[in-house]
């Protein structure tokens, strides 16, 4: 927690800007400069009913008085009664969606008289990441450190050329717990500009804040004005207010160990009636890499192409090797899931792979909630509850 | 992330189903360690991990023995010298055949488990003089099933080197063993104190020769096994071949037991 006195903030490269202030038309300002600069902006839009991003030009193409009620198994849009630029937190798609495109192209091949060579594809569109939440922040980074070591010739140039515009969290749905995970409401490193709105009292303005020197830049080709105090104390208290009005929580102490110690619990196979496998909490989750790919070649056999999409380690398919599958029933796909972001994670990469958006939760269809699981594991840990005892056998014959 | 493209060689067909290509290698030569895998591409078909079956003291050649069992091994098998597969690798740990010196080495397998286990029988067996007994069991499903069948009869024929042979089912003229490969252990001459195992089968078949070789005195610090699990890049990107913490691609798919932990015996993990 910061405190609430005005300070200055120091970007990743060291120096130190102060905040600024804009209003409406300076983001639309700022949309254009990075427009200019080259980037394609991509950004929250309304797209049937749900907020996904895609191109944006300017903020009317914002969900401009738009916010989101989101539950377990629930996602709905409402209007506002005010003119919000950024009245909503995540929808189902995270920034993994540029970064990683499902479909993308690995190489094409064509046969030559030495067998075939390859092509490596086109370089995509530098893209600015308008309206990054401060959980999807902190996903990218964690995404960092499954691509960034290892090449694979497409995520590196794209995250590398991407521009971040943060946008701070003043109004979580029910189902974030980013407090409870140390990514959010506020963000701390990994973006060019961040930006606080501010609504109330008639006032409606933006704090703006630089993170690196090419947001400096950015910010310097705006009319934006140094912030009064007193308007940074009230875009600070509102981002408070927001860790305090967070809905759910994730306790993350000694979760590696409860979770090792845990495979074994019945419990997961009590998940696993209710788990569809559908897979649809490892799409959009912001941190969820794995991946598969497809080759194609064709018709007359002279070309061919791998291309890259998103995979989900609750197909049976995933795991199949010659004979089977390995993890064949959905408690354990279910375990494998959440034990990897919460506990193998930390041994593969050294962080948590959950940041707390609560995607999860809202888009599982039967509302299975991964906060709510693991207290439940916690409850029933089987290292302080012998199997046997009526709370192990109550949840195996639920 | 690219495959490379290799001339097939020549194709031999050990078994029924099962094929050792040997490709000629991009540029001027070719280095892997015992135990390791490339990913093979049939082009337009899709990309496989397979093991390496060759010597490594042969930078001459790329061998990989390959079980037809689906689309792609199906096609890479049905390749004819001259014609060309996309090659990426060697990926992954090896077999510790350093960790054997001055001691026994007792190498278990079964069915096509042999092919990753070749290039570390090769290997010691060109260094002979740096291991005590040397002790190759291995099973198979029926005498028509041993997997470089001739090979074995050398390496049985040698007096530096103990082989024994099962089979799960004899036929008329089989006078060997029937039974599981666990069985044969009980027969080997090794120091249950001192000796290095390497293992490489079915993961039942590893699991019941663990059991059998650490109730006769063995220490999981001095059992090696390979993993198998289903792989699509071999360089732990796509996140298919996770076991507990581990990318068996590149923490395996040679690991020592001791540092498997109990996690990665867990039912379905």
């Amino acid at each position: 927690m910061w405190p609430l006195v005005p300070y200055t903030r120091a970007s990743q490269d060291g120096e130190v800007t102060a905040p600024l202030v804009i209003d409406r038309e300076g983001v639309d300002a700022l949309i254009g400069e990075l427009i200019n600069r080259g980037y394609e902006v991509v950004g929250p839009t309304v797209r049937g009913q749900t907020i996904l991003y895609d191109t944006i030009t300017s903020t009317g193409d914002l969900p401009v008085g738009i916010r989101d009620r989101q539950e377990a198994g629930t996602y709905r849009l409402e209007k506002r009664d005010d003119d919000a630029l950024f009245g909503y937190v995540v929808g189902p798609q995270s920034w993994k969606q540029f970064l990683t495109p499902p479909g993308t192209v690995f190489w094409k091949g064509l046969r030559t008289e030495d067998g075939f060579e390859t092509v490596a594809p086109e370089e995509p569109p530098k893209y600015a990441f308008f309206g990054a939440r401060p959980c999807d922040v902190a996903a990218m980074k964690i995404q960092d450190d499954v691509y960034l070591p290892i090449e694979d010739g497409l995520y590196t140039s794209r995250r590398k050329r991407s521009f971040t515009v943060a946008v701070n969290c003043t109004e979580p749905a029910s189902t974030c717990f980013c407090a409870s995970m140390g990514t959010g409401p506020d963000v701390n490193e990994g973006y060019d500009i961040a930006l606080t709105e501010v609504l109330s009292g008639g006032q409606h303005y933006f704090l703006a804040e630089a993170g690196s020197d090419e947001g400096t830049d950015v910010l310097a080709a705006l009319a934006a004005r140094d912030a009064r105090d007193e308007e940074v104390v009230k875009a600070r208290r509102l981002v408070v207010h927001a860790a305090d009005q967070m809905g759910r929580k994730l306790e993350t102490d000694g979760l590696k160990d409860l979770l090792y110690a845990n495979l074994e619990n019945p419990y997961w196979a009590e998940i696993g009636e209710r788990c569809l496998s559908c897979t649809n909490c490892t799409m959009v989750c912001p941190t969820c890499f794995c991946s598969t790919v497809e080759d194609r070649q064709a018709l007359d056999g002279s070309s061919a192409e791998r291309v890259r999409t998103w995979d989900s380690c609750f197909t049976l398919d995933f795991s199949y090797i010659h004979g089977g599958a390995v993890r064949s029933s959905a408690g354990a796909r279910y375990r494998q899931w959440l034990t990897h972001k919460l506990a193998s994670w930390q041994d593969q990469f050294d962080s948590i792979g959950c940041v707390g958006c609560g995607r999860c939760i809202a888009w599982c269809p039967v509302g299975i909630d991964i906060t709510k699981e693991v207290a439940a594991i916690r409850e029933r840990d089987i290292r302080l509850v012998s199997v046997g005892t009526p709370i192990v056998k109550e949840a195996a014959s639920e | 992330m690219h495959p490379v493209p290799c001339r097939v060689h020549s194709v031999v067909r050990e078994l029924e189903d099962t094929f050792t290509l040997e490709l000629d290698p991009p540029g001027d030569g070719w280095e892997f360690a015992p135990g390791q895998f490339t990913m093979l591409y049939a082009f337009g078909i899709g990309e496989v991990p397979i093991s390496i079956s060759g010597d490594p003291s042969d930078s001459s050649r790329i061998v990989q023995t390959i079980r037809a069992v689906g689309p792609v091994t199906d096609a890479l098998t049905a390749v004819s010298p001259g014609d060309f597969v996309g090659v990426r690798g060697p990926y992954g740990t090896s077999w510790p055949t350093g960790s054997a010196e001055g001691r026994d080495l007792l190498i278990i397998t079964g069915g096509i488990g042999l092919a990753p286990l070749r290039p570390a029988i090769l290997e010691v067996l060109d260094h002979r003089d740096r291991y005590d007994n040397i002790t190759l069991l291995y099973g198979a499903r029926s005498p028509g099933e041993l997997l470089f069948a001739e090979e074995l009869q050398e390496w049985r024929g040698r007096f530096d080197l103990e082989v024994l042979i099962t089979v799960d089912r004899g036929d008329q003229v089989w006078r060997g063993p029937v039974g599981v490969v666990t069985s044969l252990i009980g027969r080997a001459s090794f120091d249950p104190e001192s000796a290095v195992a390497f293992v490489c089968g079915p993961e039942i078949m590893m699991r019941f020769t663990i059991q059998e070789l650490l109730s006769r005195g063995f220490t999981d610090d001095r059992l090696h096994i390979s993993m198998e699990r289903n792989m699509k890049c071999g360089i732990g990107l796509c996140g298919h071949c996770q076991l507990g913490p581990f990318f068996v691609c590149k923490d395996g798919p040679i690991f020592r037991c001791s540092e498997m932990g109990d996690t990665c015996w867990t039912r379905e993990v």
